[in-house]
């Protein structure tokens, strides 16, 4: 109960912010925040795994992708032409089909946005887990470019595949039922809706990981982060930790590519991008990196700026810019340098405590 | 039956030999100190014990199991816990955090029921918290709980590794020159407590410079020299050893 009351003023927040919007009739503004909040899901798991067990990902852009384009192709490619085909007719006979019309008034069979979206989040769990296996036994920079390469692989994959649609992207993707009366798509009408619909999600998720980091799991996650060796000779097993926090942070990266591009309507091979990865860790940099409300506040601002084009075309070079002043003067975090202006504490960045002797 | 058995055990770094061919045991209820000058090998000797490194050839009996080359946690589950030299606090931890990791084998929740903060984590969570503030009073560094562990003084940061070390209940405690960095009385303090700590019924394996504190309190020593034990035997013996009176003094 406690825990709860804790996101009790970023609710009120919330509700303050779409009554603001709603009556200054810039309701247009729900929109952006609604991406920001998908993109803040995403943020908060990697969160976890950057701040609190020490394993940066050049390469989360991927799994946000994976989660986007699986769903947008199993919801949007036609399987009409080979309806017979046994596999189609069993995952009919399962309910995981729906019947439409196209455009054009042709008939349409298509995966169900649920069937798709469980789909999609357990094809991203289960590369997670055959990428992180090899790539977790890395440190450091080693890790950051195996990554990164991981990224650039999923980033051409979309480029190249006509499945994927190729530079063009999926458009079309049709609306995600979530529950009865929820849906998540971008029309005008149901921004609202929507924009509550993110915050419920992006608020389960931030409970979700507030617990994880008070527990047991939590502190063997901080535990590797503090000196691997000593973790490991307090029996944690470190190998099943890292691989277990990355594929959370990979689902938590396709939860939110699935929601978005229902939300989007469709999703372009820039969401799966190398630049996005790099922002993504500015954010969570920027956010104070062992904190989860700093992510979060800042991903949902960010993200909203950068949405609303108030960094123009120059978006990405202020992301760079972003995470070489954090770097420098606060890595901690913005909100840890708002919070204690002068500690004369030593610049993390710039230590070397973890030198092994 | 010996708690720990060491049995041709061998370690080479390139062409050094780090660990040569050192055979003793530990019996259960034991105080038994390493000694050795800089660069005998002593700390290989800890690191291959428990699972840091992996010897190249011997064995290493824990409790009649052969544990040579396992991983570090492996070993910590069936008992075996283990100091620092240089102490590895776990930065942006508190001292409680520090000692509550300590506890981490006695623990059973996992990633979903963390998440979900279920109702049978809350005992388990109870549990190890009271356990490590008793730990912390044990060690009288109960006032310091909620301090970041790493900004603690350099005596205080080794009494929380040390209850870090306790929580873990082991059968089997490897101490790191424990005395290393603190001052006389502090390091008068530790004897007092590494006989506390066999009073608990856990058996203590340290290496040490400070030769009065394990003077005092080793029922055994070992004495390594270039990777070579070169005598075994009660303290007033070592004292008495011509070997180790010309390594340690010079001809």
């Amino acid at each position: 109960m406690k825990r709860l009351l804790a996101l009790l003023p970023l609710v009120l927040g919330v509700i303050l912010v779409q009554i603001l919007a709603t009556y200054t009739g810039k309701q247009f503004y729900l929109t952006q925040i609604t991406m920001a909040a998908y993109y803040s899901l995403l943020i908060i798991g990697l969160c976890v795994l950057m701040g609190y067990a020490g394993q940066i990902s050049l390469g989360h852009a991927g799994f946000f992708a994976i989660g986007g384009y699986l769903s947008a192709a199993l919801t949007t490619r036609n399987l009409v032409v080979i309806k017979s085909a046994g596999w189609v007719r069993l995952l009919d006979a399962c309910g995981f089909l729906q019947g439409g019309k196209d455009s054009y008034g042709g008939d349409l069979l298509v995966v169900t946005p649920w069937a798709s979206a469980i789909f999609a989040v357990l094809v991203a769990a289960l590369i997670a887990v055959v990428i992180g296996i090899p790539v977790l036994k890395l440190k450091g920079h080693y890790l950051a470019m195996a990554t990164l390469g991981f990224g650039i692989i999923i980033y051409r994959l979309a480029l190249a595949s006509p499945w994927l649609g190729q530079a063009d992207g999926i458009a079309g993707v049709p609306p995600f039922v979530v529950l009865p009366g929820l849906v998540v798509r971008g029309d005008a009408a149901d921004r609202v809706q929507n924009y509550y619909i993110a915050w419920g999600v992006l608020l389960l998720g931030l409970f979700l990981l507030l617990n994880l980091i008070q527990s047991r799991v939590g502190r063997a996650l901080r535990a590797i982060h503090g000196s691997e060796e000593a973790a490991d000779a307090m029996g944690v097993d470190i190998a099943r930790f890292k691989l277990q926090s990355f594929v959370l942070s990979a689902i938590f990266a396709a939860i939110a590519g699935v929601l978005l591009t229902h939300f989007n309507g469709g999703i372009g091979p820039s969401e799966a991008g190398v630049m996005k990865s790099v922002r993504f860790v500015a954010i969570v940099a920027v956010g104070g990196m062992a904190h989860l409300w700093g992510a979060l506040i800042m991903g949902v601002a960010l993200n909203f700026l950068s949405l609303r084009g108030v960094f123009g075309s120059y978006d990405d070079a202020v992301f760079g810019l972003i995470l070489i002043v954090i770097m420098l003067f606060a890595p901690n975090g913005i909100l840890n340098l708002l919070a204690s202006p002068k500690k004369g504490k030593v610049n993390p960045a710039q230590s070397e405590t973890r030198q092994e002797v | 039956m010996a708690l720990l058995e060491i049995e041709n055990l061998h370690r080479r770094f390139g062409g050094l030999h780090a660990v040569n061919n050192v055979c003793f045991s530990v019996q259960t209820g034991q105080i038994k100190a390493v000694i050795g000058p800089n660069g005998a090998g002593k700390t290989t000797l800890f690191n291959l014990v428990a699972g840091a490194l992996a010897p190249s050839s011997g064995i290493v009996r824990f409790q009649g199991q052969e544990i040579q080359g396992k991983r570090p946690c492996y070993i910590a589950a069936s008992g075996l816990a283990r100091t620092y030299q240089n102490i590895k606090m776990f930065a942006g931890m508190t001292a409680l955090e520090n000692v509550m990791v300590g506890c981490h084998l006695q623990g059973q929740s996992g990633f979903l029921s963390s998440m979900l903060h279920a109702p049978w984590t809350w005992d388990e969570e109870r549990r190890i918290r009271k356990k490590s503030m008793e730990l912390l009073e044990l060690l009288e560094i109960a006032e310091y709980a909620q301090t970041e562990a790493t900004s603690l003084a350099f005596g205080q940061q080794r009494a929380v590794e040390l209850a870090r070390a306790l929580a873990m209940q082991p059968a089997l405690l490897l101490l790191d020159e424990p005395a290393a960095g603190l001052n006389i009385y502090e390091t008068a303090e530790v004897a007092r407590l590494i006989s506390k700590i066999r009073a608990m019924g856990i058996t203590v394996l340290l290496v040490e410079h400070d030769m009065s504190l394990v003077m005092d309190i080793s029922d055994e020593i070992v004495v390594l020299c270039f990777g070579e034990k070169i005598a075994e035997d009660v303290p007033q013996a070592i004292q008495q050893n011509p070997d180790v009176i010309r390594i340690y003094l010079g001809e």
